[in-house]
């Protein structure tokens, strides 16, 4: 457990390295950040007294370092648009894009695991052929159009469900499913080669043998062991939900980070990009963080591995 | 030769057609049942399409008559020379799309060969070498799935300015670790092989090994992958293009269209409609290509399914 772990932080601090140190050379790129006060009345020496308030005279080391002490005590700098610090404005979105995100797992589990039991139970009837048409298709299509194309028949067609913003449960369904179905379609196939491999396992032979009902079989013996592979997909799936969701608000203009980053793209607001990817990073990191603890506590076959 | 060499040459020739049958309709039926003739077609339509869209497409595709703005596809209403429809500024949609194909195999083409090389040759190194080099590859690995790329692309678009080359290098960031991990793990189980043994034995280079009998061992696997990763790169591409950060206009992109259609959708539905559509067959014709490899090239990877 404590080699699992330690194998899973290394990993970590090499990604928030990785993204800190491009976010960082990135915005050196753009320019010397001082052109951001710079008027023509300024003289020499304010300039270099400028440079070395904001540490330009430092090493680029020193500057990264100092950077990073920034980031982490929350300091992500000032948006040039809003004027506000990029922090409050990444805080206040925040929550709209976890919802989403949110909804679009509660979609590939409730769909995904009762309809991958279905296929398994009734391997090869027209259920089976159903959910496995739902997963590859899931896989396939493209999540902004599928989107754009619900849109289109149930909100400009139809008129049953509205077209975009954040409100109540109805502004919901439409997003979770584009966003959610090509994880609930992964969680199909997991669940159902799962169960197929434990219903054909020797306990299970055992306990139709001793006369077992067919429903006890399955939820009782069968489920509950087949659960615990789509458990581990549920990790992965949070970190692409939350950036899947990134380009499915923009279809719904839901006013999460996504959106966020995609206008700040339009205006070219570098403080505020900047600011959700590392958020972004960080909160995907923390939680499959936290998804690992819990697998290694649920299921004792990783804690020795 | 191992216990599992035998293994893999049964499953092989269990594989093979064993029924003799004469004539035209039965070795039809073989060649249908036996290769995914449906998906290939596709596949060699698309790319047919996208190589030739100079010569066949029936209309420019970075400019229209404004007098066919929002025509409707000819096709459903009968009449007109817009195929498929034409858009809010009368391009021909059937057109552009064509040369949209063009862009999204050249990018995936583009990233499956750098992500591909790159890939392959740290997981051999990986694989070869163990100990600290193969646990700091796999750590940068672990490392790379915590980074979204989506967002990457966002940042490096607005510092450096959307273009062909950015983005078949953040496509490739995102694919390669997907290489290394299946090419190490087929590089660990072949190192041990009597034959590559000997060719230590009988004083072959760690390079001449490596690139001349652990390579064409992990080569079916590299072509698996490599498949299958294919339509996750069209698909991140068209997204990429979708939020308008893939290959800069007026080159027309398929991800692109589906985002110039959102504004009009109670006018001209097609022109997000079928670019998706596209985007759509070709990952799907993908999948089902890539699943008959997998089973035909390497049985070993059948039982991760």
């Amino acid at each position: 457990m404590i080699a699992f772990l330690r194998k899973r932080v290394i990993a970590s601090a090499i990604a928030v390295l990785i993204v800190t140190v491009i976010v960082f050379v990135l915005a050196r790129i753009q320019g010397d950040p001082r052109t951001l006060y710079i008027d023509e009345d300024m003289s020499q020496e304010t300039y270099d007294a400028l440079g070395k308030e904001l540490g330009l005279d430092r090493p680029i080391y020193y500057q990264y370092l100092v950077f990073i002490g920034k980031v982490a005590t929350g300091d992500l700098g000032v948006s040039i648009h809003q004027r506000r610090p990029v922090a409050d404005i990444v805080i206040e979105r925040l929550p709209a894009t976890l919802k989403l995100a949110a909804a679009g797992f509660l979609f590939s589990i409730v769909i995904g695991v009762p309809m991958g039991i279905l296929s398994a139970v009734t391997r090869g009837s027209a259920w089976d052929v159903a959910g496995r048409t739902f997963a590859v298709l899931g896989h396939s299509l493209p999540s902004f159009w599928v989107g754009i194309m619900a849109i289109f028949v149930f909100s400009v067609q139809l008129g049953w469900l509205p077209t975009f913003g954040d409100g109540g449960l109805d502004h919901y369904i439409l997003p979770s499913i584009a966003l959610g179905w090509a994880a609930a379609g992964g969680q199909m196939r997991l669940v159902r080669s799962a169960m197929l491999e434990t219903l054909d396992s020797q306990y299970v032979v055992l306990a139709r043998a001793k006369g077992v009902s067919q429903r006890n079989v399955i939820f009782r013996h069968a489920l509950r062991n087949a659960l615990l592979a789509p458990l581990t997909f549920a990790g992965l799936t949070l970190g692409s939900l939350i950036t899947g969701a990134i380009i499915i608000e923009t279809v719904f203009a839901w006013p999460g980070l996504g959106l966020l980053a995609i206008n700040s793209v339009v205006s070219s607001d570098y403080a505020i990009l900047q600011g959700v990817m590392i958020v972004i990073t960080v909160f995907y990191i923390g939680t499959s963080l936290l998804v690992d603890v819990i697998y290694g506590w649920v299921d004792p076959r990783i804690r020795y591995d | 030769m191992t216990r599992a060499d035998h293994a893999q040459i049964a499953a092989v020739r269990t594989e093979v057609p064993r029924r003799e049958r004469t004539g035209w309709s039965a070795s039809l039926r073989r060649i249908f049942r036996s290769y995914p003739v449906f998906s290939i077609a596709i596949l060699a339509i698309l790319i047919f399409g996208a190589v030739a869209a100079t010569w066949i497409a029936p209309h420019p595709a970075t400019h229209g008559e404004l007098r066919d703005r929002h025509a409707p596809p000819a096709f459903l209403v009968g009449e007109g020379d817009h195929f498929l429809g034409a858009d809010s500024i009368g391009r021909d949609i059937y057109s552009r799309m064509l040369f949209g194909a063009r862009v999204s195999l050249l990018v995936a083409a583009g990233t499956i060969l750098i992500a591909g090389a790159f890939g392959t040759f740290l997981g051999l190194i990986s694989g070869w070498y163990g100990g600290w080099i193969d646990e700091a590859i796999m750590r940068l690995v672990d490392a790379m799935n915590a980074i979204p790329v989506v967002l990457l692309a966002l940042v490096l678009a607005v510092a450096l300015g959307p273009s062909f080359a950015l983005l078949i290098g953040v496509l490739s960031l995102g694919q390669w670790p997907a290489f290394a991990r299946q090419v190490r793990a087929e590089t660990l189980s072949l190192r041990n092989r009597d034959y590559v043994q000997l060719a230590r034995v009988a004083g072959a280079s760690t390079g001449r090994i490596l690139l001349r009998h652990i390579l064409p061992g992990v080569f079916s696997t590299v072509m698996v992958v490599a498949t299958n990763q294919v339509g996750t790169v069209i698909l991140a591409e068209a997204g990429l293009s979708f939020l308008g950060v893939g290959v800069p206009p007026p080159t027309p992109s398929l991800g692109g269209m589906i985002s110039d259609g959102r504004l009009y959708l109670t006018d001209a539905w097609w022109i997000s409609a079928f670019p998706g559509m596209a985007i759509a067959l070709t990952v799907l014709a993908l999948v089902f290509i890539g699943d008959w490899l997998r089973d035909r090239l390497d049985p070993t990877l059948r039982q991760l399914e």
